[in-house]
Formats: structure tokens, sequence, C-alpha cells
């Protein structure tokens, strides 16, 4: 035995050194690379030209911005597509786009675009008001069956006619006053309107197009495919190779080509958080998807230049199942809310400088920030429990935490499963699933507490609110309030912005009363970024307009 | 010949069949379905999507749908909307074929070597060396292994990229890191086989008629001490030509590999379907090959 344990021995030490081995003869371009820490910076030029080489995580489903739903997607798709308003690079307020201007009714129901005489299409047509009733009423009909069709239910008699109620399109709120003039009329005050409409699902597609793949108002056309593909946005897609990249180019049709810097963008599929690391210190990518969390300190201390962390407007929360004793006690999800320590846990835990989170919607969301009633400690969830006929814990059923497989999720909850078990003296046990599985148990409340997330879909209090009214497709707890039911309806009808966001305020606090969810932590987005990069600006929903982007 | 080649083609029929049986019925038995997300889908437009592809349908129309894209491969993924299964395959299969390749030539270059090496002077330093080495490719997981490998080349001495498939030399690393891992265990068959035949009686009757030691190794022990790293072979030369999830994450490589584990993820049916189907075959195939080869190197086995 003992030789093989020798040679065993010698033969990792000899690799081992192989890897400390601080200054080596170099290879062709290794001098920079040497050193340890060392980001080597990807070049700004690639034959002459401004390329953008962005790391963008998961292979794209689909470039119809009509049927995906992911946010690889969205990335590529808003340098493809300009609806009829655009995103101020800094702070995301809706700008001038495909409509040069609007105008908007007194009661507010009513939105008039004037969409500019010289936008056309990648193939020189030219983009008229026709283009964007078409291309509404194809993402509304029921046969496309599209998953974000409910981002246009704030247009009369949309939703209907997505169910199959309405049958006669003329009777939707969309209308082609002449070949550059569209009017929208809304089923009630909608503030944040503008900004809905810069989703990918208010792109507006080529219908020609789309007929000449395949059948308009179903799915499966080919006319996403790079050699069929028309666009008006200020890029068009150049090449799709499959898992490897996407390439779009500057569209030289587009009405604003002139401003647009970017010569290209590559999007690169990457799911490996490790290995886009490794190609961005190898020079390979200006902007990664995201950071290795373990990677967060290191490049915050060696590299500061190269990483950027900021706001995002989504949060991370617990659902509670509100059906099932000991938790449809609200005195129980309280106290459990009040036992975390969301301090310690985005400090010890997540590290990526996430804000802890006391309520659901993050602060400065269109203006709107929680009041809180000001947190109570430790003290107050113990006497909680023990008014539920738990003293010290004692007596309390044995509770299960559910997340969906992943290394993040389980260190949260381990730190909760920590909290509770010292400051409540409960035992909880953690059960993790694949992710699909998990999202089935959620949807079933085959669970007692469970992990989540949620992303806003426009910066407006709406897209985290809506969301709990009773029976609502993503409450998923089993809780319903009439009172919140009332206030966040109410709040769809009112047109005065303040008294709007003083319903919210209202309902919100009927929300965190009642505790149907504990929110741990609002998200940041984390990029490794080349300061070569110019143009890319902290905005809440991590979009970056490609048109304001340029290389040093 | 024709004739168990015709009966082994015949029983692969039954097999394939089962594989593809088990595999509908696991996928569409598992919780959670291909539109499961985490924005719940309004149930209207959930019931409309799983009637387009069918998926509305009595299990046993979904069952022959199933089988039937297994042939044609006509069916579209639901994951990668705009192509269909055959299509994915066609389009990843070359790299992954390519990449198997490479891995298989330096797992048999360095493998094969070690193993004879090690097995012509048994528990000497000659055998401790390569096999000490192959125990350490055997525990070293390809996710190790990897990324170490890019660490050291790519990002230390710059010789190769860290990931990507553009470039030939693009092809060493990955290669490399399969090959490593699959060398060990061909390593350690070599030896195991050939120690074996060299403990047999017409070895020892060649070493009385004075035959050297490399004579006897490369002219009459080879053919029988290799018969397990061939066994072994058919079904690892399959998984290696059909790409590896690892390798082709971390070294970002646009191969079959990923649809085999993505598609699970994403329930996504018709290419889970034509995946495991086309692995199948290709073991199949690769087994009656070993088949064929074991007859050739041992005339103990007989075809019929």
């Amino acid at each position: 035995m003992k030789p093989i344990f020798l040679v065993a021995t010698v033969g990792l030490g000899l690799a081992l050194a192989g890897c400390k081995k601080s200054d080596s003869p170099a290879g062709s371009g290794s001098a920079q690379s040497a050193k340890k820490g060392d980001v080597k910076d990807a070049p700004s030029r690639i034959d002459g030209k401004m390329v953008l080489l962005r790391g963008n995580g998961a292979e794209p489903s689909d470039l119809d911005p009509q049927l995906v739903t992911g946010v690889p997607e969205h990335m590529i798709l808003m340098g493809l597509f300009e609806c009829l308003t655009g995103q101020d690079p800094k702070d995301l307020h809706p700008v001038p786009a495909a409509a040069e201007r609007w105008e908007v009714s007194a009661d507010q129901l009513t939105y008039t675009f004037y969409i500019r005489k010289n936008a056309q299409w990648s193939n020189g047509d030219a983009v008229t008001a026709h283009d964007f009733h078409r291309s509404y009423r194809r993402i509304l009909e029921p046969t496309l069956a599209a998953q974000y069709a409910y981002m246009h239910h704030v247009v009369k008699g949309a939703q209907d006619y997505n169910e199959g109620k309405l049958k006669d399109f003329a009777q939707v709120g969309y209308k082609v006053v002449d070949d550059h003039t569209f009017q929208i009329t809304l089923v009630g005050p909608t503030p944040y309107f503008l900004s809905l409409v810069n989703h990918t699902s208010w792109m507006p597609v080529h219908l020609p197009t789309v007929e000449k793949h395949g059948k308009a108002y179903e799915r499966g056309s080919k006319w996403t495919r790079p050699e069929n593909f028309v666009c008006n946005g200020p890029f068009t897609l150049a090449k799709w190779e499959v898992n490897q990249f996407i390439s779009i180019v500057r569209n030289p049709k587009h009405w604003n080509a002139a401003a647009v810097k970017l010569d290209e963008i590559r999007f690169l599929p990457i799911t490996d958080q490790a290995t886009e690391e490794r190609m961005f210190r190898d020079g390979k990518l200006h902007v990664t998807d995201t950071v290795p969390p373990t990677k967060i300190e290191v490049y915050q201390k060696n590299s500061p230049a190269y990483i950027r962390i900021d706001p995002y407007l989504a949060n991370y929360f617990y659902r509670i199942n509100v059906t099932k004793p000991p938790l449809n006690d609200k005195r129980v999800r309280q106290a459990l809310a009040l036992a975390i320590d969301r301090e310690g846990i985005v400090k010890f835990v997540t590290k990526a400088g996430q804000i802890p989170a006391f309520n659901m919607t993050p602060p400065g969301t269109a203006g709107y920030t929680f009041r809180s009633s000001g947190s109570a400690g430790v003290a107050e969830a113990k006497k909680l429990l023990a008014a539920a006929g738990y003293p010290d814990g004692k007596g309390f059923p044995s509770v299960e935490i559910l997340y969906n497989t992943q290394d993040t999720h389980r260190s949260v909850a381990e730190a909760i499963q920590q909290m509770w078990k010292q400051n409540l003296g409960i035992e909880v046990k953690l059960l993790n699933q694949e992710w699909k599985v998990y999202l089935d148990s959620q949807r079933q409340l085959n669970y007692q507490i469970c992990r989540a997330g949620w992303t806003g879909d426009y910066v407006d209090p709406n897209t985290f609110l809506d969301m709990w009214l009773t029976g609502g497709g993503q409450n998923e707890t089993g809780w319903g309030n009439k009172e919140y039911d009332r206030l966040i309806t109410e709040a769809g009808r009112t047109a005065d912005a303040a008294a709007r966001l003083e319903l919210f305020q209202k309902a919100e606090a009927i929300l965190m009363d009642e505790m149907p969810i504990l929110p741990i932590y609002f998200y940041t987005r984390s990029h490794l970024i080349s300061p070569k990069v110019k143009g890319w600006h902290p905005t809440l929903l991590d979009l970056h307009p490609y048109e304001h982007l340029s290389l040093e | 010949m024709a004739r168990f080649l015709f009966i082994r083609l015949l029983q692969t029929l039954p097999v394939l069949w089962a594989v593809a049986t088990l595999t509908f019925f696991m996928v569409r038995y598992a919780p959670g379905g291909p539109f499961t997300a985490e924005k719940s889908i309004p149930p209207e437009i959930l019931k409309r999507l799983e009637a387009h592809y069918g998926l509305d349908q009595p299990l046993g129309v979904q069952y022959l749908r199933f089988l039937k894209n297994l042939v044609t491969g006509r069916e579209p993924s639901i994951r990668h909307a705009n192509r269909t299964v055959g299509e994915i395959i066609r389009e990843s299969f070359p790299v992954s074929l390519e990449l198997g390749s490479w891995a298989l030539l330096i797992a048999l270059g360095i493998g094969l070597p070690a193993g004879m090496l090690a097995a012509q002077k048994p528990n000497t330093l000659q055998d401790y060396v390569p096999m000490s080495a192959a125990m350490v490719g055997v525990g070293l997981p390809t996710f190790v292994l990897g990324p170490l490998v890019v660490l050291l080349f790519a990002l230390k001495f710059g010789w190769f990229n860290t990931s990507g498939w553009n470039a030939p030399s693009d092809r060493v690393l990955p290669a490399f890191t399969l090959g490593c891992h699959l060398a060990a265990y061909v390593a350690r068959l070599t030896r195991g086989g050939m120690l074996e035949v060299m403990g047999q009686d017409f070895i020892r009757t060649a070493r009385a008629k004075g035959a050297s030691g490399w004579r006897i190794l490369t002219r009459h022990a080879w053919r029988g001490g290799l018969l397990p790293v061939v066994t072994f072979l058919g079904p690892a030369a399959a998984g290696l030509i059909t790409g590896s999830f690892v390798i082709e994450t971390v070294f970002n490589i646009p191969g079959l590999g990923k649809y085999f584990v993505g598609s699970v993820f994403d329930r996504d049916i018709p290419v889970v379907g034509g995946t495991v189907f086309f692995f199948a075959a290709l073991i199949l195939f690769f087994n009656l090959l070993v088949d064929i080869a074991q007859a050739w190197l041992n005339p103990k086995v007989r075809l019929e």
C-alpha cells in the first residue's frame, strides 16, 4: 500500500505546485493574465467594429416578442424591436420611440400615439398604425395562446377578446385613426401605462412576414429564423448559432440609426456562472449576466472597477399556506416574520448588497415606499407565539420549508431554520424539490412554507400587490381578504396619483398585518462589466437601451 | 454472420419500444408540465397551449404521437419553439460526435499503454505509478478537472480559450478533460484483463518457448486481455459521442448533452423522447459492434 500512497501524494503535490506557480513562461497574450486577480479586458473593436459581447444566461426559447416570457429573450428583443414608447437610459421613463409624441385624454382613458413618418421595418416597409393594430390583435387572439397577453388586459375589451368572450376585434380599444395615428382606450386610468407599452408583449411584429412562414394566429411560424427575420428596432438579427451566440447588427433602416454607436451585439448563452466568470476574466465578454456569489467579495476587493451591483425590482420572500394549522393563525405568521434576522441574511448569506425587506413592494417603486409601522423585535415574536398557544415553541407542530434545489435557497433556508430555533424555540425541517416539482407543489398548496421570488413586470406597486387578490393566479397561499381586494380594485379605478398610492398603502398594511408572506430581501442585480462600456446606468429593471451604449 | 445480425436487429426492437414507453410515461407523470412557470399561466391560455401541443388529448393518442415523433423527428420542441426535435439532434450531434471521438482517442491513447505497462510488471513502480494516476483520474470528476485545466492552461498560461467551440484549439481542453477521466477506467480495465491472461497456460507455454516479454504482450496476450476494455467501450463510446452535460456546461459547447438534461428539467416531452431514443439506439448499435469485436478477439465466442 505504502508506495501507492506515496506516488499519489507526490502526483497531487506536483499538480498543486503547478497551480501555484506565479510567474511562468508565457504563451501568447498571457502577460496580463499571469498575475492573480487580474482581469483581461475584452477588446473594444473586433475587425474594426464596435462589438459588445454580453453573457445572456439561458439559450432563448424564441425571438417572437409576443410569445417569449423570459429575461434572456427580453434582453435581445429590446435591441430588435421598438415599441410605441422607448425608455430613458438613466431611469427608464417613457421617451418617444416608434411614436414621436402622444396625447392623453383628460380622463386618462384614451392615449393617442403619433407614429413617426420615417419609421421603417428592416425590409423597408413603413411602420404604420396598422402594424400595431394587427400585432395587438395577434397577441390577443385566443388561438395564439400568448402567455403575456394579460399585459394588454388594461385595454378596453382586450381581456374578453383574449378569453374568447368577445368575438369582434373592432370592439377592443385599439383604433387606427389614420396611417400614422393610433389610439388606445383603456378600462381604467393606468398611470403606468406608458411604461407598460415598453414590454416585449407590446412590441409590433411584421404580420406579412409572420404569415409568410406560418400561420399568423398560431404558434410555430418559422419567421424568427435569421434568414426570415423582419424587425423595426435599432438592430437586426444577423446570426443565431444555437447554444453559441446570437448576433444583432445595427439596422441601417432605423430612423435613429445615426445615433446608434454599437455596430454589433453578441449575446452568448452561458448557463454556468463560473464558466461565465472565467470567460470574463479571459477577455471574452464585456458584460456578464450574473456574478457567482463566491466571487463578489473577490472582485470588490481586487478589481472593484469591474463589478456593479444595483437594486432590482424584485423581492425574495416565503409564501405561507394559510389554510392549514398552525400557520392559519396570523399570530404565528407574525411571530415567524419577526424572528428573521434579515440583516444577517443579506450580510452573511447572500452577500450581494441585497436590501432587507419588511414588506412586499420594493422601496421607491414609482414614488411609492411602504410606510412601515416600525419593526418589533424578537420579544414581541415570542409573545405572539405564546398567545397563539405555543409558549417558547412548546407543542409547536413540525413545519417544513420548501425550496427549489439551489445553493442560495438552501443557505437562506438553513439560516432561517436556525433563527427560528434560537428565537422561538421551534423546529422546522427543510425540503428541496426540483424546479417544476416545486412549482407544482406551490400551485397545489402542497406545502407549509415555501420560498418564492417575484420580479415586477413594470415599475408600479400594482405589479407587487394585485397578485394577492383572493383566488388570483399568482396568489398560491390560500389567503384572501375582502377589504384588500376592494382597495386594490379601487386603486385600479383611481385617476388621482396621490390617492391611488394611498390606497396601495392601506392595502399593503393589511397584507403585512395578515402576513400570508414573509418578505426577506429585495434583490440586487450584479454584473461583471468592463470599464470600457459607456452609457450603462443602474436601472430598476436592469434594462439598458442599446442605442445609448458604446465601447471606449 | 448475416443471420446473427438479423436476429440482433430484431431483438433491438422490443428494447427500443420499452425504452420509449418508459420514457413517455415517466416524463408524462412527473410533477409539473412544460408550461409550469414561476408566473402561473391563466387557465384558459394554458388550456390552449396544451391543445396546441396535443397535450389535451387522451393519453393513448399522446403516446402514439410521441412514438411517431421518434421515427420522424418532426415534432416541434416546446422549449426551443422554432426548431423540431430532428433539427436539434442534427445540429448538436456532430459537435458531440467530434468531441467524443477526440476524447475516445485520448482515452485509448493514454489508457491502453498505461494499463499494458502496469500489467507487464505488476506490483512494481511501473505498476504503481500509472495505476495511482488512474485512481486520481477515476476519483477526479470532470466538473473539478474541467475548471482546473481552464484555470491552468487558459487563464494562467493563456494557451487556449476558456470556453467556446470556434477555433480548432477549442477542442483541446474539453477533449482532454473528458478523455482523461475515461483513460483512467481504460487503464485499470486493461491492467486487469491483461493480468488475467498473463496467468494462463498458453502464455506460460509461450514463455517456455522463449518468447520475449514484449512479444508475448503484443502477439499473444493482448487479444484476450483487451476483452474487458472492448466490452466497456461499447456503452462508453455511445455515452461519449452523445455529449456530456458537465463538459458542455463548463466549456460552453453547443453539443447534444445539454438537451438530455435540459429537456427533462423543461418537461420538453418531444425532446426528452428524441434524445433518449437516439441514445438508446446508439447504445444498442455499439453493443452490437462490441459483440462482433469480441468474436474476432476471442475464438471461444461464437456469433451464433
